[in-house]
């Protein structure tokens, strides 16, 4: 009983995990830039992909793909914002949400041209596979190792967020950008930097997911509902509130599934509509 | 606008709108091997029109209308199975039953800013897919509701193959709501639905109940999505829960944006535009299709929104926009 | 003037001049098929597998040429489905009606082949209820329950007392679970738990861990083959080692298709499916069909169940031209399909003249590897079983 509720918990926290990871970006883009960026998933896509292909053709080990897939993905991002995202800051978010879809498909038929619109498949290290068992609870490596990346690369970005003069410029654009100008901060370049990182981790969240979440061309719209989902409840000024309501989605997903199977799909969409209507300013907000 | 200037007037349908519905009348000897194509596109004209209500005139976003599509298809479709086939009650009930949702569903809508807006709507939609799905002994899944018959209509027309009954019912039902909503759109209603699109707070600081008027549009709206989708269902004979998919409501929103917000017309040409398009087009190669989707719905959104009626409008009034940009600095 | 546009005019200018072109004209095939979006391969397969039968056989039918007119649904899309296949019969006046990958779309279509009198041949779409929805339809590939009530018998009888259910929450998951349940059931077996997994559903852990914590012999599966479901099952299976639990994994032969059998690597190794067809079947007929095969859709490509319904779809149109005489009339058509054998790539087939569905041999397939790669191997079988519950 007891150690099905910590299983449930564990792999809960996992899939929400590699939501936030995913996700942060968005919620970093909307909140900065005020920019909604529905092709978010497609960086995801974009790790998950060069992930595959750098395994399968180039014989990069897995540990050695993740930082690629999460670099490459960062420098398209930062493509996109000098070519196409700067011009859409001040215009409103249907036209943003229009443009961002456009994108969105114009990279799944490129995907679907490119790879064919199967499943990929990956071969995970032997390291990473199987099962550990921690005090009688089975649990799985790669969810481990999951957890604890996300783990690390949650303090790593509180820590550049609050200790360092990028996150102070960072928090003082997301409170007020025309002051922070005025106040000799380069908000442009801020923009750059903060939507470059938020598409590297949305990179390499795909490409960890492609073991849990499959990765096929259509990943950015089967997904694009639960990162915003994980926006929309988390708020978009602070980093914690993405983190909580994307680790509490997966919790609430998983234990859903697995107590109420019957219920199975409805539990995330219900739980996000109560949320939403508690608290549309969502879950943690700096006033 | 004071009351001694007397109730305002709705201008008469200029005689080129009145060509076009007499065109569409006459699609029965322009088109005739192709009723059953171009009563879909009215079926999605309807559709988008009714977007266009809460999108391009209010200002909600939303990606969960087909909810409401979905429910008038159920509806009719519902009531046709367990021998109620006439058409036009099953129609009016239809409307009711999506009106009523979206009356319930308005309250949550109209709380919080765009991304809440469309969460909820985007969430309500999905929702309403999987609890179809649950209940498919009722729904029938996927694979849909058997037996559905429709009497024929106003007891004379039979439903045939060739479409020719369909595409009359379709185009005289797009017609009248179209001049319903025109009627609208024209009153002072419509126009404080403008103004709390562009600015909700100054409306509510003029003193207009925002909340409750943006309720009332929606719920307006969704009577009308699910008239279309009892279209669908009484034209088809078959309903399946794709009607409630979330493409469908992705789709919609393309086919207003590609027709232009906030325009009359705009859902029944970007309606027409988009299933033609897709139609033709992907018979070609359907993957090329959805690219050059992605590319132009980009194009549109840099070259300025309207869409193909938006252009036709800059092409024809270039001065008067170039005045009014210079207006709209901050 | 688009390619369409000209083909229509030039479709309607022939079928004006019918009466007096009469022999030179082409005998038309309306396929309704998924062939684009995340469902394309079920169409494909399915085209394939047609194409492949008319470049073995030769385009020539009683004296007249074969046409293919194929539509895309772009995925389980009814109202279209029903649009494509009114304007196949009025604008193109098609002979026959073909392809329908799923369910819902055949659903659709079928009042028209009534209203129409137009032989429908369902080459895929699995649910029951299909061949009960118009006296014009004949299936040439398999009901669900059908390939699912052996595996039931097949586990009783080889000691597996316990079974949990997992399917996909949908019509013909819904219909492999009730046969599963009752068969098994009735044959004395115990069904410890099931679970209807949602249609759209990426994460496999939680479904995966309560089957593990029931402990079950073994666990039945079925997964639609088109889609991500099964490879994500696969995974999660051998990820939370149910294998090494002592679990045995039985599924319909969906699980293991084909068509995806090859990516899913080692983990399919030994696991149990029932269906009618696997490309590793001994026969001369399913050479032939292989060989054909590869020259339409290129080598190192393999068929799977979809592409042996095109094949044998097209078998039995030919059939029926062929015993008209090249004059095709709806009634008499349904005469001849009513009974008909084919010999099929899978084996023996019979059309079965009461309900329009296949009567096959259902094998009892393990993933094995032959020659390097994994395929299902075929080591027991169920002859002339029909769709129960019919």
């Amino acid at each position: 009983m007891i150690a099905s509720l910590l299983g449930v918990l564990f792999d809960g926290l996992a899939y929400g995990m590699l939501l936030f990871l995913v996700g942060v970006g968005l919620s970093v883009t909307l909140g900065l830039m005020n920019f909604v960026n529905l092709a978010h998933g497609a960086f995801g896509m974009l790790g998950g992909y060069l992930c595959v292909l750098a395994m399968a053709r180039w014989n990069i080990p897995f540990l050695a793909a993740l930082p690629l897939a999460f670099v490459v993905s960062a420098l398209v991002g930062l493509l996109f914002e000098r070519l196409l995202f700067r011009r859409l800051y001040r215009r409103s978010h249907l036209d943003q949400v229009l443009l961002t879809i456009g994108l969105t498909f114009m990279a799944i038929a490129a995907a679907t041209f490119a790879f064919g619109p199967q499943q990929q498949a990956m071969q995970l290290p032997e390291y990473l596979s199987g099962q550990l068992n921690v005090v009688g609870v089975d649990l799985n490596i790669y969810r481990v190792f999951l957890l604890a990346l996300g783990a690390v690369l949650v303090v790593a970005l509180t820590l550049v967020v609050e200790r360092t003069r990028f996150g102070a410029a960072v928090r003082a654009a997301v409170d007020n950008a025309r002051v922070a100008e005025a106040l000799g901060i380069r908000v442009g370049l801020v923009f750059q930097i903060a939507l470059a990182a938020g598409c590297g981790l949305a990179g390499l969240g795909g490409a960890l997911g492609v073991e849990v979440l499959g990765l096929d061309p259509l990943f950015p719209l089967k997904y694009m509902v639960y990162f915003l989902l994980v926006v929309a409840v988390g708020g978009t000024t602070t980093l914690k509130g993405p983190l909580y309501a994307a680790l509490l989605l997966g919790v609430a997903d998983v234990a859903g599934k697995y107590y109420i199977p019957q219920a199975g799909a409805f539990i995330i969409y219900a739980v996000m509509v109560i949320l939403l209507i508690v608290r549309p300013q969502g879950l943690v907000s700096r006033s | 606008m004071s009351a001694a200037l007397g109730a305002p007037r709705i201008p008469r349908l200029p005689w080129r709108e009145i060509v076009f519905w007499v065109v569409l009348a006459t699609g029965f000897w322009l088109w005739p091997k192709h009723l059953a194509l171009a009563s879909q596109v009215l079926i999605a004209g309807l559709f988008t029109l009714s977007y266009d209500l809460i999108l391009g005139y209010s200002g909600i976003l939303s990606l969960g209308h087909a909810a409401y599509f979905g429910l008038g298809a159920y509806a009719a479709g519902l009531l046709a199975q367990r021998g109620w086939g006439e058409p036009l009650s099953g129609l009016l009930a239809a409307g009711a039953c999506a009106g009523f949702a979206g009356f319930l569903t308005g309250f949550l809508v109209v709380r919080g800013q765009d991304l809440t807006r469309l969460m909820v709507t985007t969430a309500i939609g999905l929702l309403l897919f999987e609890l179809a799905n649950k209940l498919s002994s009722v729904t029938g899944g996927v694979d849909g509701l058997l037996g559905i018959e429709m009497k024929p209509l106003l007891g004379v027309f039979r439903f045939d193959i060739y479409g020719r009954t369909a595409y009359g019912y379709c185009l005289a039902v797009t017609f009248l709501l179209f001049l319903g909503v025109r009627r609208i759109v024209h009153s002072p209603f419509g126009w404080s639905l403008r103004g709390m699109r562009d600015n909700p707070g100054r409306m509510l600081a003029l003193g207009y109940p925002v909340s409750r008027r943006l309720i009332a549009v929606y719920t307006l709206a969704a009577a009308i999505a699910g008239i279309s989708g009892a279209l669908l269902a009484q034209t088809t004979q078959f309903v399946s829960i794709d009607v409630f998919s979330f493409g469908r409501s992705a789709d919609v929103m393309v086919m207003l944006i590609v027709g232009g917000a906030g325009v009359l017309y705009g859902g029944l040409v970007g309606a027409a535009v988009f299933t033609l398009a897709y139609h033709y087009l992907s018979a070609l190669n359907p993957v090329y299709w959805q690219f050059w989707l992605g590319a132009f719905l980009i194009a549109i959104v840099l070259m300025g929104r309207g869409g193909v009626l938006g252009a036709w409008t800059r092409v024809v009034n270039t001065l008067r926009e170039w005045r009014g940009e210079a207006a709209a600095q901050p | 003037m688009s390619n369409r546009s000209f083909g229509t005019l030039l479709l309607i200018a022939t079928s004006l001049a019918t009466p007096i072109a009469g022999a030179q004209e082409p005998i038309k095939v309306g396929m309704i098929l998924e062939m684009s979006g995340p469902f394309a391969d079920l169409g494909r397969q399915i085209l394939a597998g047609a194409q492949a039968y008319i470049k073995a056989h030769g385009e020539t039918v009683a004296g007249r040429k074969i046409e293919l007119i194929v539509r895309d649904t772009t995925g389980p899309s009814p109202d279209v489905a029903k649009r494509l296949a009114q304007e196949l019969i009025t604008n193109d006046n098609v002979d026959f009606l073909s392809g329908f990958g799923f369910t819902p779309n055949a659903l659709a279509v079928a009042p028209l082949a009534t209203e129409a009198r137009k032989p429908m041949i369902i080459m895929n779409a699995a649910t029951s209820v299909i061949t009960t929805r118009s006296p014009y339809i004949a299936r040439v590939s398999m009901t669900l329950p059908q390939v699912t009530a052996p595996l039931a018998t097949w586990a009783i009888k080889n000691g597996i007392k316990s079974v949990y259910t997992l399917v996909s929450d949908f019509g013909p998951g819904i219909d492999a679970e009730t046969t599963f349940k009752k068969t098994f059931t009735e044959a004395g077996g115990k069904i410890v738990g099931s679970v209807r997994v949602p249609l759209r559903n990426p994460e496999f852990a939680p479904f995966l861990q309560r089957i593990k914590d029931a402990h079950p012999q073994a666990v039945f599966i079925f997964l639609p083959a088109s889609g991500e479901q099964p490879l994500a099952f696969m995974k999660g299976f051998a990820e939370r080692e149910l294998n090494k639990a002592g679990i045995r994994l039985i599924a319909t032969g969906d699980l293991t298709d084909d068509g995806v059998l090859e990516a899913m690597g080692d983990t399919p190794l030994g696991v149990v499916t029932t269906h009618h067809y696997s490309a590793a079947h001994e026969s001369a007929q399913n050479r032939a069909f292989l060989k054909a095969y590869a020259e339409i859709a290129g080598p190192g490509t393999r068929p799977n169940f979809m592409a042996v319904g095109g094949w044998d779809g097209m078998a039995a149109i030919y059939e029926v031209i062929r015993k008209l005489n090249g004059q095709i009339d709806g009634d008499k058509a349904m005469e001849v399909l009513k009974g008909l054998r084919l010999d099929s790539p899978r084996g023996p087939l019979v059309i079965d003249p009461e309900t329009r569905d296949p009567i096959q041999t259902v094998y009892v397939r393990r993933v094995q590897k032959v020659n390097g790669k994994p395929y299902n191997v075929e080591f027991e079988q169920i002859p002339d079983v029909k769709d129960p519950g019919k």
